[in-house]
């Protein structure tokens, strides 16, 4: 048993309560419930979190504080630091982020006979699509269809989404798992090869398409040595820092900054694609994050500077299943596949609460109500408080071995610490997980600023207020291909004007004209953990 | 105010000593000390291979290799990190190879170069068989390649310390596209359905939920989930 003493008592009562829940399931919340759950307990509900913006194309608008704490920032370039007269590259598409959105728009702009530059703050592929367990959602069985995966889609985003978007996600899905393969992707299938699928949250069919527990590493492995094998430019350890304009107030490029040699270069490019991601790394509410070390929101800082408009930034996805013990685990993601497979998800007393696949923004509120103002979570030594995810019931289920064969990957992040998931349960407590909103964007990427697009988690829209499960995975491939199309189909005919940072002074003086004072500068490229920072600490867990 | 709650413990990162709290990450604990990652930190959960390190505990000659964000610190570790290996990766095109193996040994002929010494299967920080997907790959029995090399994350560590020269990690990835694309059968219900969406079915129905009442919406929602059966 190497869970510490003070948090034994709590798994023997899930033990012993386990076999009495076999069969049994928490009756599901219906609509009017959920709502009253959402608007009482999630932390997207808590209004005091959230600043109104100042200054820029959403002013008047809501998000959350640590972001309109950025978007509030002065730049971290000094305009004067850069000649523009001197343009270090000159290509059809810059693209900046290499994770699953951008690689794709990359290689279908080059594909349609564009030059594309690629630029990433990390390595090629550092991303969240890497770290992406789940799956990958498309109507692809015979009882699904895109019709099925549209009503889904809406109703899980609240009805907030944009419809032409979900269109365009579910017609184009199918699409994607078909170029994946042909690509080499190895999903789960099966020996007449057709798809292993399963069902996510929220979905009311199988269509969830795997990689055993590394969707995203294997998609991403595949995709990154498709662009070596294509040729395509990458700059990596280089983020931009700013957009660049033309004359026309038209995107025309960027600043990028060499993280080795601190030295700033300018693109020239028709065209320009943010697929930075997420914000994870922000620490809305103090959360942890399951995101990448790059998840800094750099892109909507970027873009917003430069006149696009956002879209449901207020709206963060979390994740209900994070890991809240081991300490050293703190944060990371347990895949909802593992509640597919029929993991359980139980209290500090070893009952059930709720039903294991309600949608991630219900499921994550009623936990917090569980830990918080109920006061059943289950206590770790380090303080921080959460509910169990009962994982031996997969095997209990399914027959010995289900889990290894389907979680190998989880079993071994946790025997590290001497916990053994086939035997014993997880804790979890919600974390940081998507931001649900973004950049505002047409069907094939494109922004309110010309020339500029965007792809993959940093666009808002298609996940209205609430993503689905395995829906981020399809979305990053739908729109990063659509707008690499568009890109490639369109270039020969897009002018750049003269280069201009003007934009950067303009946006200055209105944060001098809004009397807003900040001691910090944007875009964060990279969060800070050094000293004290490296240790955890937790401020959000007792609820409201 | 740290010392009085957590043990401490010295650790060496390139030589240079720091005390940090003991049951610490090697990533955080560098953190703890001062580092700020530009290298060397990915998604800081085990599946990016950024984070590799050469680490040697306090009284051991051997040379470990483990990620950063999942090998805990000990006392008197000494440790340095290795992010980057400059492997050599093939250019190919995965449409026009075939299943055979004659491609793996045209586009990696240094693969029978294999002394059989396991000395990648000792250092992959994820313990994966490393040899044995070699041997693997030169006997043409692909799917065992697959099966070996599913979880390795690129990381380079093999290729690093191969006395061949082998690029292990990429010649498994080679192979699991290889079988990805020409070894596993089509899927005649994804053909089926990709028809279909092309032939317009859906369309007329699409059109009419963009429009939909919301009420329309939740009774289908209501409905779809009520059948919906067993999940997985």
């Amino acid at each position: 048993m190497p869970y510490p003493i003070e948090m034994q008592d709590s798994v023997r009562k899930v033990e012993a309560s386990r076999e009495g829940r076999l069969g049994q399931s928490f009756p599901r919340l219906n609509l009017a419930e959920k709502a009253k759950l959402l608007e009482t307990y999630h932390p997207d509900f808590r209004i005091s979190e959230k600043t109104e913006i100042r200054v820029g194309p959403n002013k008047g608008g809501l998000a959350p504080k640590e972001l309109v704490r950025l978007l509030e920032a002065p730049s971290r370039l000094d305009p004067a630091q850069v000649d523009l007269e001197k343009v270090d590259y000159k290509t059809d598409l810059l693209v900046i982020g290499a994770g699953g959105g951008g690689v794709t728009a990359a290689l279908f702009a080059k594909e349609n006979g564009a030059e594309v530059l690629l630029a990433t703050k990390l390595r090629l592929g550092d991303s969240n699509t890497i770290m992406a367990e789940g799956g990958i959602g498309a109507a692809t069985l015979p009882e699904d269809s895109p019709v099925i995966h549209y009503i889904d889609t809406m109703m899980g985003g609240r009805g907030k989404n944009i419809p032409e978007l979900v269109e365009a996600l579910v017609n184009d899905a199918p699409f994607i798992v078909d170029w994946l393969t042909n690509l080499g992707v190895i999903f789960d299938r099966h020996p007449d090869g057709s798809y292993f699928t399963h069902m996510p949250a929220g979905h009311s069919r199988k269509r969830s398409h795997s990689v055993k527990d590394i969707t995203g590493l294997e998609i991403m492995r595949v995709l990154c040595d498709e662009v070596r094998n294509q040729g395509i430019e990458v700059l990596e350890f280089t983020p931009a820092v700013e957009l660049v304009l033309d004359d026309q107030g038209r995107c025309a490029g960027a600043v990028l900054f060499n993280f080795d040699t601190e030295q700033y270069s300018v693109v020239q490019a028709k065209a320009t694609l943010i697929a930075t991601g997420g914000i994870g790394r922000l620490h809305i509410q103090g959360f942890p994050t399951s995101n990448h070390y790059g998840a800094t929101a750099d892109g909507l800082v970027m873009a917003y500077r430069a006149g696009a408009k956002m879209l449901y930034v207020d709206y963060i996805q979390y994740h209900p299943t994070g890991v809240a013990w081991p300490e050293q685990m703190l944060g990371l993601l347990i895949s909802e596949a593992v509640r597919a497979q029929g993991a359980q998800v139980v209290n500090g007393e070893g009952e059930l609460f709720v039903d294991r696949l309600e949608t991630r923004d219900a499921l994550s509120a009623a936990i917090i109500r569980e830990c918080g103002e109920r006061g059943e979570g289950a206590l770790s030594p380090t303080g921080m408080v959460g509910v169990w995810l009962d994982t031996p019931i997969i095997d209990r289920i399914g027959g010995e071995g289900t889990f290894l064969r389907r979680f190998a990957g989880i079993h071994s992040r946790f025997k590290k610490y001497d916990i053994d998931p086939i035997r014993e349960p997880i804790l979890v407590y919600p974390t940081q997980h998507y931001q649900n909103g973004g950049i505002q964007t047409s069907v094939n990427g494109g922004t309110n600023v010309p020339n500029l697009y965007v792809a993959g988690e940093v666009a808002g829209g298609v996940h209205g207020h609430n993503r689905l499960g395995s829906n981020s995975l399809v979305d990053i491939f739908v729109f990063g291909r659509r707008a690499g199309r568009e890109i490639g189909q369109r270039i020969k005919e897009v002018k750049v004007g003269k280069l201009s940072l003007s934009h950067i002074k303009t946006y200055q003086e209105s944060l001098r004209e809004a009397g807003i004072v900040s001691n910090t500068r944007s875009p964060l490229l990279l969060p800070d953990y050094r000293f004290e920072k490296a240790l955890t600490t937790v401020q959000h867990a007792k609820g409201r | 105010m740290l010392n009085d709650i957590v043990k401490m413990i010295p650790i060496y990162v390139m030589g240079r000593k720091y005390e940090v709290p003991q049951g610490l990450t090697i990533l955080k604990a560098m953190e703890f000390s001062g580092y700020a990652f530009k290298r060397g930190c990915g998604c800081r959960g085990g599946v990016c291979g950024a984070c590799v390190t050469v680490y040697r505990k306090k009284g051991n000659y051997q040379l470990k290799v483990g990620l950063a964000c999942q090998t805990v610190v000990e006392p008197d570790i000494y440790l340095v990190q290795l992010p980057f290996v400059p492997a050599n990766k093939a250019i190919y095109t995965v449409k026009n190879l075939q299943a055979s193996d004659s491609n793996i040994v045209k586009l990696y002929p240094e693969l029978l170069r294999c002394l059989q010494c396991n000395t990648c299967t000792k250092v992959c920080p994820m313990e994966l068989d490393v040899m044995n997907f070699v041997a693997a790959a030169m006997r043409g029995d692909l799917a065992r390649v697959v099966e070996l090399s599913m979880e390795c994350v690129m990381c380079g560590m093999c290729a690093a310390r191969c006395p061949a020269e082998l690029a292990p990690f990429n010649i498994a990835l080679l192979v699991r596209r290889i079988v990805g694309k020409h070894v596993i059968p089509p899927s005649p219900q994804l053909n089926q359905r990709l028809k279909e969406i092309r032939e317009g079915k859906f369309n007329e129905e699409l059109q009419h939920l963009k429009k939909a009442e919301k009420s329309e919406m939740e009774e289908r929602f209501k409905d779809l989930q009520a059948k919906k059966g067993a999940s997985v």
